[in-house]
């Protein structure tokens, strides 16, 4: 289907968000949006499919104006779209997810049985293996996104929309998801793709088009354009070199896990972390990356092994008892886990602060936490109007800053990331290594997790490779490279 | 200034709304209504669904909900009249009760946190237990005589209910006091801080280190301290402990609460609401009541009054 929205405006309050935008996507075709954070992408593609208004512009779905005032209308003409942030019910199994709204049933009699078929259908589609009858909640966050793409497939797609799909996905389940949009295409569906992630862009998109402060700067085709040229347009000047220079002078062991294990996930880990260090993990989805550091971190109990901290053995029963031995820890899922998203950003920041923050009887002292924000908004490059607005109407990539300010501000001796650039910009990609990497100049030792492995090997002194809940091999210098790595990872599977 | 204005959440505006109109509905159809004798037994009244309220509302924003209260209320109020009946000093009796609320709420707590127990259903539990305990604790009769006396501990006791200060009775003034300390400890304490982020996203608040079942346990025990507190104004103006007494007080601080836009499901509101949400619930009572509406009519028109409160909160 050929879409087209033309001279599109829109403002929330003062904020001009959108300005004068127009985006055109021909039939079989995969058009990458491309934007910093708060660019205004997903703002845009709220409004193409009804579930905000515009202020101005209009939008030709083949030709015909359209004014969707709600998103089952937009996906009764085969348009749907996939957001950036999750959006399953936790407690409800996949197969429920996935027919939400549309179950099958006889007479209101639902029925299971087709559903169910269908379901297990949907994932072999997708070359997943997950279990139809599987809670939400106890999916990972990548396996949560196929889920929600298995619910986009079923139903009758002619435009797609895939808000940065891949930011928790594995390379793997990647490259299934690169298929699928492939045949899409062939199949004459229009997708429209927003990633920061220029790689992908360049494998799997025909146009692209660029946003810079609600405005459009450019549609191109692919070909005719470099990573080079399409980073100046988003950010409107060039970043140089995407990873920091790091420094190769490390403390003594300030941490060390010895056989750590926690049933199902964590198996036998082990890794020892030096001061101003920073540790990749690396390891496909399922492999316990993120339950390990849960488990060190108290918030998933420990079976056996042993956590030392400057050579002293601890025992951390509880996120609280971590906090107090200098572990922070930033988790993968911002919008469960991290954020407090009805409140505002400085609330957020001072809910991890609230000692450094208050006097001996727990007073807050409301201009040293205003300070304490405002400083992390100039730091981070937080893009907002002030420290009061709610997190929730932040863009995805500026929610990811408000975790990071969050956490950087408690002044950890030891810093676990998940995924700390997920759905970031390539501009505030190399602000947050950038930190990264001026704090452990300042002596914090970082473990970071992360799926994209050119983060990985850009960023890490070590890396640390998990297998299945195992830890199966430590490279360090020159060994840090993709084949090293994924064959550690897959051994050989 | 303007900043000023801007806090004020919207909600709330509607309620504050609501409760001018009220006001001045009443006001025209009853000369009776708006005067000061008027307005000051009104919040006399008031005070005792207030201290409730404000304690319900605690235990609401951290995602919870307390049914005990009205049966702590008995439970504690009939202990202090046994007390004060024995020969203690009445000061002491009201210290313990007081505690003792503490002490009940906290076990209510405990027992949701540690035990992993709906709020709905532990509440309900200890809401019958205690009731229980008051009926076999007072025989199932009223406790009576705690006024009377000539001495300090009958004076003292009957000045907390029946007292002014600067012509402002005294169960107005505790519940303006109890209104400040709880404003500040919302708006400018840590304490503050972990109530809304547990009621508004328990998981994140742990993982920011936030002990959130400490703080769960600690606002069951504010409510039952609460519960408390109002028992023993009730204590004084009656002069007696009713086994019965306090029962259904919960429907009245949950319905302030939803009133003044506290959202039940946790993290959200704020207590001024409450306390215009308070304020509303008395003028009903005690406006209905001078215009003459039938009491049977009363619930109905005060059902109607929430329901389309709690309408509007929704526009938002
Ligand atoms: N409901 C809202 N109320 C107020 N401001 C909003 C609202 N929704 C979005 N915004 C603002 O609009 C701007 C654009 O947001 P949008 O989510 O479209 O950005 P984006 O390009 O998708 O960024 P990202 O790459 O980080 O996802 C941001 O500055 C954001 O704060
Ligand atoms: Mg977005």
């Amino acid at each position: 289907m050929k879409v087209e929205m033309k001279n599109i405006s829109k403002a929330f309050f003062k904020n001009q968000v959108l300005d004068g935008v127009d985006l055109v996507i021909d039939d079989a075709t995969v058009l990458a949006l491309c934007g910093e954070n708060g660019a205004g992408k997903s703002t845009l593609m709220k409004i193409l499919t009804g579930m905000i208004s515009k202020d101005e512009g209009t939008i030709l779905i083949d030709g015909i104006e359209k004014n969707y005032s709600h998103l089952k209308e937009a996906e009764k003409d085969g348009l749907i779209f996939i957001h950036q942030e999750l959006n399953v019910i936790p407690d409800m199994t996949v197969e429920e997810n996935i027919f939400l709204g549309k179950e099958i049933n006889k007479g209101g009699i639902l029925d299971k049985k087709t559903m169910r078929k269908e379901t297990a259908e949907l994932m072999e589609r997708l070359g997943v293996d997950i279990d139809p009858g599987a809670t939400m909640s106890k999916l990972s966050v990548g396996k949560q996104q196929m889920v929600e793409i298995a619910k986009a497939l079923h139903n009758d797609v002619k435009v797609l929309i895939m808000d940065e799909p891949t930011s928790a996905l594995t390379i793997s389940e990647t490259q299934t998801l690169f298929r699928i949009i492939a045949s899409l295409k062939k199949q004459g569906v229009s997708i429209i793709y927003i990633s920061h992630r220029m790689e992908e862009i360049f494998e799997i998109c025909d146009k692209v088009t660029v946003l810079r402060d609600g405005k459009c700067i450019a549609t191109n085709n692919v070909s005719d354009v470099t990573v080079d040229d399409v980073v100046r347009m988003m950010i409107g000047r060039e970043i140089g070199d995407r990873y920091p220079k790091r420094n190769s002078h490390f403390g003594e062991t300030i941490f060390e896990v010895k056989h750590l294990s926690s049933a199902p996930y964590v198996r036998d880990v082990s890794f020892n972390l030096r001061e101003g260090e920073i540790l990749g993990i690396a390891g496909l989805m399922g492999a316990g990356r993120s339950e390990t550091m849960h488990t060190i971190f108290g918030s998933i109990k420990k079976d056996e092994g042993e956590i030392d901290i400057e050579g002293q053995t601890v025992h951390i029963r509880n996120p609280i008892e971590a906090k107090k031995h200098g572990i922070a820890f930033i988790t993968e899922d911002r919008k469960n886990e991290g954020l407090l998203l009805p409140f505002s950003i400085k609330f957020n920041i001072s809910v991890a602060n609230l000692k450094k923050l208050s006097n001996k009887l727990g007073v807050l002292d409301k201009n040293k936490e205003k300070k304490m924000t405002e400083g992390a908004i100039k730091d981070f490059s937080i893009k907002c109007s002030d420290e009061s607005q709610h997190v929730e109407s932040l863009s995805g990539g500026n929610q990811q800053k408000v975790v990071f300010a969050k956490w950087v501000t408690t002044d950890p001796k030891i810093l676990i990331l998940d995924e700390p650039t997920r759905g970031v910009d390539v501009g505030a990609k190399k602000e947050i290594y950038d930190i990264m990497n001026d704090l452990t100049k300042e002596g914090v030792s970082i473990i970071m997790i992360s799926s994209e492995l050119p983060e990985i090997i850009g960023m890490s002194d070590r890396v640390v490779v998990l297998h299945e809940g195992k830890s199966v091999g430590i490279v360090e210098g020159s060994d840090i490279n993709e084949e090293k790595i994924m064959n550690l990872a897959t051994r050989g599977v | 200034m303007k900043d000023r204005f801007k806090k004020i959440n919207i909600s709330e505006f509607g309620s504050l709304i609501a409760l001018i109109a009220l006001i001045v509905g009443i006001s025209l159809l009853s000369k009776n209504f708006a005067t000061v004798g008027n307005f000051l037994s009104l919040l006399r009244q008031s005070s005792i669904n207030g201290l409730i309220a404000f304690g319900m509302t605690l235990v609401i924003l951290t995602g919870g909900i307390d049914l005990s209260v009205g049966s702590i209320l008995a439970f504690t109020t009939a202990i202090a009249a046994k007390l004060i009946l024995m020969g203690v000093t009445s000061p002491l009796a009201i210290l313990i009760s007081l505690l003792l609320g503490a002490i009940f709420g906290f076990i209510t707590g405990f027992i949701i946190t540690k035990g992993r127990i709906q709020p709905f259903i532990a509440t309900l539990i200890s809401m019958t237990v205690f009731r229980g305990l008051t009926l076999i604790f007072s025989n199932g009769k009223p406790i009576s005589g705690v006024t009377r006396g000539e001495d300090f501990s009958a004076a003292f006791l009957t000045a907390i209910g029946k007292g002014t200060i600067l012509g402002v009775p005294t169960p107005v003034w505790i519940l303006i006091i109890v209104f400040i300390v709880l404003y500040f400890l919302l708006s400018n304490t840590t304490y503050g801080r972990k109530i809304y982020s547990t009621g508004s996203n328990e998981k994140a608040a742990s993982l920011a280190g936030i002990n959130t079942v400490r703080t769960k346990m600690s606002v069951y025990a504010i409510s039952g301290f609460m519960s408390a507190l109002a028992g023993i104004i009730l204590l004084s103006r009656l002069g007696s402990a009713q086994p019965t007494l306090g029962s259904g007080y919960e429907l009245d601080a949950i319905a302030a609460g939803a009133l003044g836009g506290i959202s039940l499901s946790g993290g959200r509101g704020k207590i001024t609401g409450t306390l215009i949400g308070v304020l509303i619930i008395a003028v009903l009572n005690n406006g209905l009541n001078i215009i003459g509406v039938s009491s049977y009519y009363q619930d109905v028109i005060k059902g109607i009054v929430i329901l389309i409160a709690v309408l509007s909160d929704k526009e938002r």
